[in-house]
């Protein structure tokens, strides 16, 4: 009897490798496919759609194209993204944990109002304000020369409404903290600054780590608000061209070599950290 | 139920108007019991406190009045004046000038926000009398008021929820309760192609466009967007469902006793996370199309003759769609799930072994009630988000392939939102994108609200604990 079940569990076992081993091929073949194709010439061998995964030489053609500035503004948009990703990172985190804060720790006149109200602002799709705040920014100077600061600006400004996660956290740390902190005649700000945020490193992690990855793939507003003006695209913007418009057909391997360069970086990052990104998004998942 | 929350909301809105009319009376008593300081102040904001020695407070309340005079004498005026119309001075070519005329747009939106400020103006009245009302109580009862050095540092202690949030609520204010007010009054307009401002005016015109929306004859869009919305549903719907249970059945997989190296599963998966969308999608877009690697594989290997239109072929292109989104999707759902997985009992497994139940059994009765108990929320989040899922429609076909029969340039694989997007990009046709952006809001607001009132979590906080 005993046997039976075991040799049951090791005939499962062994269905569940299988499944585990096929499941890893399906999620990995696209970036085994997008690193090996990059490494295809667009000069000597081909730089579109071809029929065959492994180029039949290898080169650094891509790469060299990327880094030529005669050529493209690749590095340019590499440039952009950083800079924005970097300050939306810094000013959206300040952001959230100053209204997280604000909403879990305080009881103000409003508060409820002010939450149901961002609850109900969030059902409407961002999209819909993209011309006004198009209009908005080019009464600035905040358009297509001006774009980055500008796409800082947008996301930083309503930022705000993201506090959910965050707050969720603050509210596990017990109020009685709070309370003899008051007691021994801490102020509010003290409190925060110095005993809410030490406690806070994984939330804060987690917010810096999603602040910093969502103007990698910020296509959208980004190629609105940069509209025609190469020098401030984003990487999102720049290279997406060279895969959708029909003139640069030849650009696929191009493509691929500058997503490697996109990828690495930020996929490096994202591991690094994703002990406090599954606590961030479960915490969030679990509380609604 | 539906009648505790009718009592609710009847309760909220008496409460409203019992403030309103306590509001009034405060109004009254102050300016009838109040010195002289007071009784200017109604005019000249934080003039009493200025001369109790309230300065902080006293400038405060004055610089918002200078602000406001300042905006509607600057331009705040001007183009409220003219916010009935929208203008009626069109820009003309005189010679070889061009004579600018009203600009709709400019008109439309700073009317929006003087009126808001109108709305600003008269709260931070109605402060200032409160605050007279209370110097001269405290005064009166003999007490001294509090310093100005007291005043500013209570915004870092008492009324530091005020400092705290005064910059992220204006920077919501500005930039998405002001644009999205002024879209929804686009919305009554006729804002479109023909009449771009600055060079041409548009105008009110009440509800034509929501007639254009449900009209079906002729012109209207009704049916391009009856079947644009039933698309947007069946996606969110498939979308959030075949995530959620794949990526339950992977997370259990992983789990299974026995099988090692969960982490390097794990981070397998995780990859679709990490890599941005934009190079992922792209790339699986690229795989997929018509001289991509799949069809050149099984075309070289004589499986097919002729390539599989995964994109341009409307059905094919949706099931494709859902396909790819599970590869997105699987890894999110996967990593919650390990987490709440855990959190189940062992020994409701255990007593459930002993009484012969098999693992499927203990799925449907241990493991599927509990996740559904403790995701509801998550699951409405995430169908939401698939309602309006744009990268991954957007990336992958750009809403193509397209279709004569829908009209406003729609495609077969088209969200609400990706068509919403187009129109305003592609066609600068804003009149009809804001309606579709308020049809949007109306969809998601109603399958949140019903839902969230269904949910098991909702109702009964205490079940599972």
């Amino acid at each position: 009897m005993k046997g039976s079940y075991k040799a049951k569990r090791t005939a499962g076992n062994v269905i569940a490798y299988i499944i585990l081993i096929l499941i890893s091929i399906i999620w990995l073949f696209p970036f085994v496919g997008l690193v090996l194709q990059s490494f295809r010439s667009y000069a000597t061998e081909y730089g579109g759609m071809v029929d065959y995964l492994v180029p039949k030489a290898f080169s650094l053609d891509n790469y060299k194209f990327l880094f030529d500035l005669s050529q493209t503004n690749y590095l340019l948009w590499y440039r952009n993204t950083i800079v924005i990703a970097f300050f939306v990172t810094l000013f959206q985190t300040i952001v959230v944990l100053c209204v997280s804060y604000a909403l879990s720790r305080m009881r103000f006149t409003g508060r409820t109002f002010l939450m149901r109200f961002w609850l109900i602002l969030g059902m409407f799709p961002g999209f819909l304000t993209m011309i006004c705040l198009y209009f908005l920014l080019k009464q600035f100077g905040l358009t297509q020369a001006g774009a980055i600061p500008g796409l800082i600006l947008v996301s930083v400004a309503s930022s705000g409404m993201g506090y959910y996660v965050c707050k969720g956290y603050f509210d596990t740390i017990p109020k009685a903290l709070d309370e003899a902190a008051r007691i021994d005649g801490a102020t509010r700000s003290k409190i925060f600054f110095v005993m809410t945020i030490p406690m806070s490193k994984p939330i804060i992690i987690y917010t810096a780590l999603v602040a910093f990855m969502a103007p990698w793939c910020d296509y959208v507003f980004a190629s609105y608000v940069a509209f025609g003006h190469d020098s401030s695209y984003n990487v999102a913007v720049g290279m997406t061209r060279w895969v959708w418009t029909n003139d640069y057909q030849g650009y696929f391997t191009r493509f691929c070599a500058g997503g490697v360069l996109v990828a690495i970086p930020v996929t490096l990052l994202f591991m690094f950290l994703q002990k406090y990104y599954v606590e961030g998004v479960t915490g969030g998942a679990v509380k609604g | 139920m539906a009648q505790g929350t009718d009592n609710k909301k009847t309760g909220a809105l008496s409460e409203f108007f019992k403030a309103f009319g306590r509001g009034f009376k405060d109004i009254g008593v102050t300016f009838a019991e109040g010195d002289w300081k007071t009784k200017l102040s109604y005019l000249i904001f934080g003039f009493g406190p200025l001369l109790r020695g309230q300065f902080v407070t006293g400038a405060a309340l004055l610089a918002c009045e200078a602000l406001f005079i300042w905006f509607m004498t600057g331009f705040g005026w001007k183009y409220l004046s003219k916010i009935a119309t929208l203008g009626t001075v069109a820009t003309k070519k005189v010679g070889r000038k061009t004579v600018y005329g009203d600009n709709s747009f400019l008109i439309l939106l700073f009317g929006v926000l003087a009126i808001f400020a109108v709305i600003a103006l008269i709260a931070v009245w109605y402060i200032n009398i409160r605050v007279n009302r209370k110097e001269e109580l405290i005064l009166k009862s003999g007490k001294k008021l509090p310093s100005n050095r007291d005043v500013i540092a209570s915004l870092f202690d008492k009324n530091f929820d005020k400092t705290l949030l005064a910059l992220p609520v204006t920077g919501i204010f500005i930039f998405t309760v002001l644009p999205i007010v002024f879209m929804i009054l686009v919305a009554f307009t006729n804002y479109d192609k023909n009449h771009q401002s600055p060079t041409n005016l548009f105008t009110w015109v009440g509800f034509e466009n929501f007639k254009n929306l449900v009209s079906f004859s002729g012109a209207g869009i009704g049916s391009t967007f009856v079947h644009v919305l039933l698309w947007t549903l069946v996606w969110a719907f498939f979308a959030t469902f075949t995530n959620y249970f794949l990526g339950l059945a992977v997370a259990m997989l992983i789990n299974k006793k026995g099988i090692k190296f969960q982490k390097l599963w794990r981070t397998i998966l995780v990859m679709t996370i990490a890599v941005p969308q934009f190079v992922s999608l792209l790339y699986v877009m690229k795989m997929f199309a018509n001289d991509g690697l799949i069809n050149g594989y099984l075309l070289k290997w004589g499986i097919i003759k002729n390539y599989i239109p995964f994109w341009t072929d409307p059905v094919l292109a949706r099931i494709t769609i859902i396909v790819v989104n599970i590869w997105i999707g699987i890894p999110y759902m996967m990593l919650i799930a390990t987490g709440l997985l855990m959190n189940i009992p062992e020994d409701l497994y255990e007593s459930a072994r002993i009484d012969g139940a098999n693992p499927w059994q203990m799925f449907r009765s241990i493991t599927l009630p509990y996740m559904l108990f403790v995701t509801g929320p998550f699951l409405l989040t995430q169908f939401t988000g698939n309602l309006n899922n744009f990268n991954v429609i957007y990336l992958l076909t750009q809403g193509k392939p397209q279709s004569v029969n829908l009209a406003e340039k729609a495609g077969n694989t088209d969200l609400l939102i990706t068509w919403l997007y187009k129109m305003t990009v592609n066609d600068t046709n804003y009149r009809m994108a804001a309606v579709i952006g308020i049809m949007v809001f109306v969809v998601t607001a109603v399958i949140s609200l019903v839902v969230y009132n269904m949910l098991p979590s909702v109702r009964d906080e205490e079940g599972f604990q």
